[in-house]
């Protein structure tokens, strides 16, 4: 068997072939396109290690068939740096010591590119104490086994106000 | 609520020196997807491999629809105890308490469920996956024994790691009779699992008889020789790669069965092989902290000094091997009492064997003391705190020995100002928020020892100013990358920028062992001392060169930095790296350095780190739902080499510490021994919205004697004193003492 997939991978387009129907994005991206940033930490959706963006939203891609996604854009964590200049949330999970063993920080960081975008769709601020709350539940879909929790919400905080204060400055 | 606790907000300076806040060095791979872990290695020709795995406890495999998994498309063999490789060692021979049994697929016998029965190796993960379900295991299954009443308990040999069951002193029966109060209680913690995000992985690859390994190991040198041993070859034609471990907590200390079973793949097949345990593969194989239950029995007098402390652990090993958690290891050493019983009793169950996990021991046994101390304060009608004062051990308590260092007042009055202690109301049930929740404040008291293994490193200092320390240390979130270069930087006197750090092979000198907190103090202490060895080198040249201003000074009257010797009594006089190499014809000096613990200190001194944490809870008082809403934890721990990761580290344990407390739970079916909860979804560990605001205060304390570099370890204590300082707010804020963890609000209300 062999099916035919059009893919946008961080905005470039990927031809594939897959053997197999079974093949998950996650599997197409690690194994295929050996784009290995995104983490497999439990294959059934309930970690978030594998978080990216199909056109646009956050999903686990454990959980979506490759199949399922032809003529999709994908945004893995490879695709955020602009060369050697790391996006802002990148440079925050930095600043903010939003990792330790680095595992799961691909999808959290591509869960909190995702939730900043969903913040700003919805017209959500970040400029108090709720919107804190709110991130916190919002990117309590990504586990952090060595609970640097407290560090990737200030990350995400940071970010998303440094993001709204230069769109406000661009206005 | 606060939004965020107080962060350290220094800028990552490129400075580098023991105690500046820098992040991460490896941060920009890791936030970029760049750092390669074990299960990103794809060398050409890979196959792809799936375990099988036992849906007993215990019995035997009758019989695997081989053929069936082998006419799938794709698969390439199906590995069994038929025609799994023979290995040279008996995978259940111990030459010591470190070396685990492990299930190699050389029998047919089943001991705990989830153990692996069959590998399929195939061209895809798909076709592994369809292959392995395929096999369609038929079993002759024999009753399990599961939980701590299985059995009549033993006194087993050793505790641990060959530490002895019972210790104490005096008579804790005399003691409980003269008390004016006392208290007894049974306390029960559950079998709790690692699940480090990282699951293990492993890649594999042969040429001939070398192995090429990938896979995540907090402990290198182990791993070869445990592997050396199995395949019949010298440790020196094993490479293993582990420069990223997601995650670690204890479950990568020893080298598990399914990280062998696919070098054997690997050699079965003659391609390289990659062997991902599934989630649901970790809960077996990989160890777990094993159940608990506690029968603490305290008395005090009238002046609330205790008389007696008895604490008495029951504890299961698998059926098959043995580690039995050494739950009183605390009470060995927190508070003072004239007597003093620690013992421990085993069972044997069919499940896994049990492992360390990240403050084994400790863990458990902070979490049953710190709430039976809670429990006696409150008979003595006495501020948990207070209480605690008053019981200060000045010496260890198990040995009489001093402390090396012990700032733990400090940490009990810089929390207790921190947190708002003064306010606490002695009843429960007194106070409630603005939403009607009850609202109860409580105290634990952190403690974990200060260890250290050995360690080797190797150090280059170049003419050009730049340096390079090499050592087969292990990051599994710690943070050795950033510490250890920022204790290379200093000792070899160059900024941070200048050195490159090599770590995470085992084709490097030994790094140790990652785990007992004492990485920081063995990998560190090793490459301080290979500095060390490059500097007094380039000291001797210097010194002795009638050329050089530093001529005559000695090798103790210079000292290294900025790129420069420096006369230490006047500091005019120096001399660049470059210029001192130049004259001598030479290009570079390299140096190499040892550590491990120094015996006499050893015996002088107990050594631990100590800790005081506070919490806050909230409670529905209709619904039992509880909430942290606060958490202060004050570590003193010695020296400080990066207090932004020590936070970090400090955050992480206190997080474990709430986990431990609300929620893990790992949940057996007592008639088959299978997991009711192998997952994440089920198996609960905190999510972002379950963690409180948090802070870690970073007491000062001065160790002369614990080690070269004067740290003690960080990365387990957090989790000491939280787990009890929340059970004990909970008591606080309802009157319900809830003494069988995780506290879950069925417990609560019933």
């Amino acid at each position: 068997m062999s099916i035919p997939l059009r893919l946008t991978v961080n905005g470039e387009r990927r031809d594939l072939v897959l053997e197999d129907p079974r093949v998950t994005l996650l599997d197409a991206l690690r194994e295929r396109l050996h784009l290995t940033g995104s983490k497999k930490g439990c294959d059934r959706g309930q970690c978030g290690a594998c978080t990216v963006l199909v056109d646009g939203r956050r999903i686990n891609a454990c959980l979506a068939l490759a199949v399922s996604l032809d003529g999709a854009s994908v945004e893995t964590v490879e695709g955020l740096a602009n060369g050697d200049a790391l996006h802002p949330v990148q440079a925050a999970f930095i600043a903010h010591d939003g990792f330790q063993c680095g595992f799961c920080t691909p999808g959290q960081i591509m869960s909190a590119v995702g939730l900043i975008r969903e913040m700003r769709e919805a017209g959500e601020s970040v400029g108090d104490a709720a919107d804190v709350e709110r991130v916190r539940e919002g990117m309590s879909g990504n586990l952090c086994r060595c609970g640097a929790y407290a560090g990737i919400t200030e990350a995400v905080v940071a970010a998303a106000r440094a993001e709204a204060q230069a769109g406000e400055k661009a206005a | 609520m606060p939004e965020t606790a107080p962060r350290i907000r220094q800028g990552a300076g490129n400075v580098g020196s023991i105690g500046a806040p820098l992040t991460r060095r490896e941060g920009p791979l890791k936030v970029t997807g760049r750092a390669l872990f074990a299960a990103d290695t794809l060398p050409p020709g890979l196959l792809h491999a799936a375990l099988c795995t036992a849906r007993i406890a215990r019995g035997r495999v009758t019989g695997l629809d081989v053929a069936a998994a082998e006419r799938h498309p794709g698969v390439v063999a199906v590995m069994t105890p038929d025609n799994a490789p023979t290995l040279a060692k008996d995978p259940d021979a111990k030459d010591g308490p470190f070396t685990f049994r492990l299930d190699l697929l050389q029998n047919a016998s089943v001991r705990y469920a989830n153990q692996p029965i069959a590998v399929v190796i195939a061209e895809t993960l798909e076709a592994a996956t369809e292959g392995a379900r395929l096999l369609a295991p038929r079993y002759e299954t024999e009753t399990p024994r599961i939980g701590l009443d299985a059995e009549a308990p033993f006194t087993p040999p050793g505790i641990g790691i060959g530490q002895p069951p019972d210790e104490g002193h005096g008579d804790v029966e005399a003691g409980l009779a003269d008390a004016a109060a006392r208290i007894e209680a049974v306390y029960e913690t559950p079998a709790q699992y690692h699940n480090a995000m990282e699951p293990h992985a492993a890649v594999a690859e042969w040429d001939g008889d070398r192995l090429t390994l990938h896979t995540p190991s907090q402990g290198l040198t182990a791993a070869v020789g445990r592997l050396a041993g199995l395949f019949g070859i010298p440790p020196k034609n094993i490479r293993i790669e582990s420069p990223y471990l997601g995650g670690g907590f204890g479950s990568k200390g020893a080298i598990s069965g399914p990280q062998v079973l696919a070098c054997m793949a690997a050699r079965l097949v003659g391609r390289p092989v990659k062997l991902v345990a599934r989630r649901e593969n970790m809960y077996g194989p990989m160890g777990h902290r094993a159940e608990t239950r506690q029968t603490l029995r305290l008395g005090a007098d009238a002046d609330g000094k205790l008389t007696a402390l008895d604490h008495h652990t029951l504890t299961a090993s698998s059926r098959f091997d043995d580690f039995f958690e050494p739950a009183g290891g605390v009470s060995h050493t927190l508070y003072a009492t004239p007597n003093l019983s620690v013992r421990h009793r085993g069972v044997r169950v069919d499940t896994g064997t049990p492992l360390f996990m990240r403050a084994p021991g400790e863990a458990t046994g902070s979490a049953a003391l710190e709430s039976a101390i809670d429990e006696m304060a409150i008979a003595c009608g006495m501020d948990p705190l207070e209480f605690r004062l008053v019981n200060y051990a000045e010496v260890e308590p198990i040995s009489g020995r001093p402390f090396s260092s012990k700032a733990l007042r400090a940490c009990y009055a810089q929390g207790a100002a921190r947190f708002g202690w003064e306010k606490r109301p002695l009843q429960p049930r007194q106070m409630r928020d603005a939403d009607g929740l009850l609202v109860g404040w409580g105290v634990g008291t952190a403690t974990f020892p200060a260890l250290m293994f050995e360690a080797e490193a190797r150090a280059e200092l170049r003419a050009d100013g730049t340096g390079t320390v090499v050592i087969g240390a292990q990051d599994m979130g710690q943070g050795a990358w950033t510490a250890l270069a920022q204790i290379a930087a200093d000792g070899l006197g160059i900024d941070i920028a200048q050195l490159t750090v090599e770590m995470g092979s085992s084709t490097q000198p030994s790094g140790g062992i990652a785990g007992g907190s004492a990485h920081t103090a063995t990998a560190g202490g090793a490459v301080h001392a290979a500095a060390q060895a490059v500097i007094a080198e380039l000291a001797q040249i210097a010194t002795t060169d009638s050329a050089s201003p530093l001529y005559g000074a000695g090798n103790a009257g210079v000292i290294a930095r900025a790129g420069r010797l420096i006369r230490r009594d006047d500091e005019s006089r120096s001399e660049s790296v470059g210029e001192i190499l130049a004259r001598a014809g030479r290009d570079r000096i390299t140096g190499t350095g040892k550590a491990s613990a120094d015996p006499a200190a050893q015996k002088s001194y107990a050594m631990h780190a100590h800790g005081a944490v506070f919490a806050e809870v909230k409670v529905d008082p209709d619904l039992g739902q509880i909430r942290v809403s606060r958490l202060v934890g004050a570590f003193a721990a010695g020296r400080v080499i990066n207090p932004r990761l020590v936070q970090s580290q400090y955050f992480g344990g206190m997080i474990w510490g709430l986990s431990f407390a609300l929620h893990e739970h790992a949940a057996l079916d007592p008639r088959t021994g299978r997991f009711l909860n192998d997952n994440l979804g089920e198996y609960h560990v905190p999510v972002n919205a379950d963690t409180p605001a948090m802070e870690a205060i970073l007491v000062h304390e001065d160790d002369p004697h614990v080690n070269a570099l004067g740290v003690k370890g960080v990365g387990e204590i957090g989790i000491t004193g939280t787990a009890g300082a929340i059970a004990n707010a909970v008591w606080h804020a309802t009157g319900v003492r809830v003494r069988e963890l995780p506290i879950t609000l069925d417990r609560l209300l019933g």
